[in-house]
């Protein structure tokens, strides 16, 4: 798997997610620059990190959705490579409306920074064949802004599509039916609050999410 | 020529920030306050004649995200 970590001013676990991919392929990802217009020739999987991109300014992620690589990264995900967006990199894919809904401020106002449990919905997508539908496992969380929300339409499709990858099994931000990862339609594209990359050795207390890196080498080699 | 984006969220959607500062204001003994919403004035100084189909290209692009906020312009003819 040729993979690319999409870096932008004020990422902060880009390098989290390169270890984890670079551990799982066997192959480091190319780190492409946001005022890049290309992505690197054969890349099959593209992963949008988590941080404060630009400072949070605007909104979360909104002017991250606009930098130069996000159009190659939009063609990309429009031919069907899989496209991962952890945390900030979920905020990103909203904003440039490759994901439904908006990640608005946390209901409880506060940052929630810990582990949370969370319920496998789909264990059928390219990023979830590494677990069991119904499956609870804990991965961390780490934002502000992680408050899903769309219309009462859009809700429903997601969860009658089956598109809805992971809830959290406890009350953690306010999210609408407490979403929290959610598909395209076309199922290349996750976008999820919890960090897998977080979660990935035993000594990061857990290692839940590089089930997910497994899964989807899988189903993707 | 001036203009003024006022970025609201939309009715109904819930505003975590509009609630904190309505505590605020009746931690502070402000009685008689119903409801608080919090939302973002942005100014933008633009070249003479642009039109208000520009403006409304930008909000819609950038400034508002449309899923969750309304967006109001006023537009500030210079005098």
């Amino acid at each position: 798997m040729k993979s690319a970590v999409i870096v932008f001013p004020g990422s902060n676990c880009d390098r989290d997610i390169a270890v984890a991919l670079a551990a799982v392929t066997g192959r480091a990802p190319v780190m492409v620059w946001h005022r890049d217009s290309e992505l690197p020739d054969g890349t099959d999987f593209i992963a949008l990190p988590g941080g404060f991109s630009y400072g949070d300014y605007l909104r979360s992620g909104a002017m991250a959705a606009r930098a130069p690589i996000m159009r190659a990264v939009t063609a990309a995900a429009n031919r069907g490579v899989p496209v991962i967006g952890v945390c900030n990199g979920f905020q990103v894919l909203t904003e440039a409306g490759l994901l439904p809904g908006a990640l608005m401020r946390n209901a409880g106002i506060a940052f929630v920074c810990r582990p949370v449990a969370l319920s496998v919905e789909n264990s059928q997508s390219l990023f979830t064949a590494g677990y069991q539908a119904g499956e609870t496992i804990t991965l961390p969380v780490a934002h502000h802004d992680g408050n899903y929300q769309a219309d009462a339409a859009t809700l429903d499709r997601l969860e009658g599509e089956g598109r809805v990858a992971l809830r959290y099994a406890e009350p953690v931000n306010g999210s609408a039916r407490s979403i929290a990862g959610i598909l395209n339609d076309a199922g290349n594209v996750l976008g999820l609050m919890p960090h897998p990359e977080r979660a990935f050795e035993p000594a990061h207390g857990g290692t839940d999410g590089r089930r997910l890196f497994e899964g989807l080498l899988e189903a993707v080699a | 020529m001036k203009a003024r984006v006022f970025i609201t969220l939309k009715p109904g959607v819930l505003d975590p920030q509009g609630k904190a500062i309505h505590h605020a204001l009746e931690g502070l003994g402000f009685a008689g306050v119903h409801d608080v919403r919090a939302g973002k004035l942005i100014e933008l100084d633009l070249a003479d004649g642009t039109g208000e189909a520009d403006i409304e290209a930008m909000c819609r692009k950038l400034l508002a995200n449309t899923v969750i906020e309304n967006f109001r312009i006023e537009r500030i003819e210079a005098t």
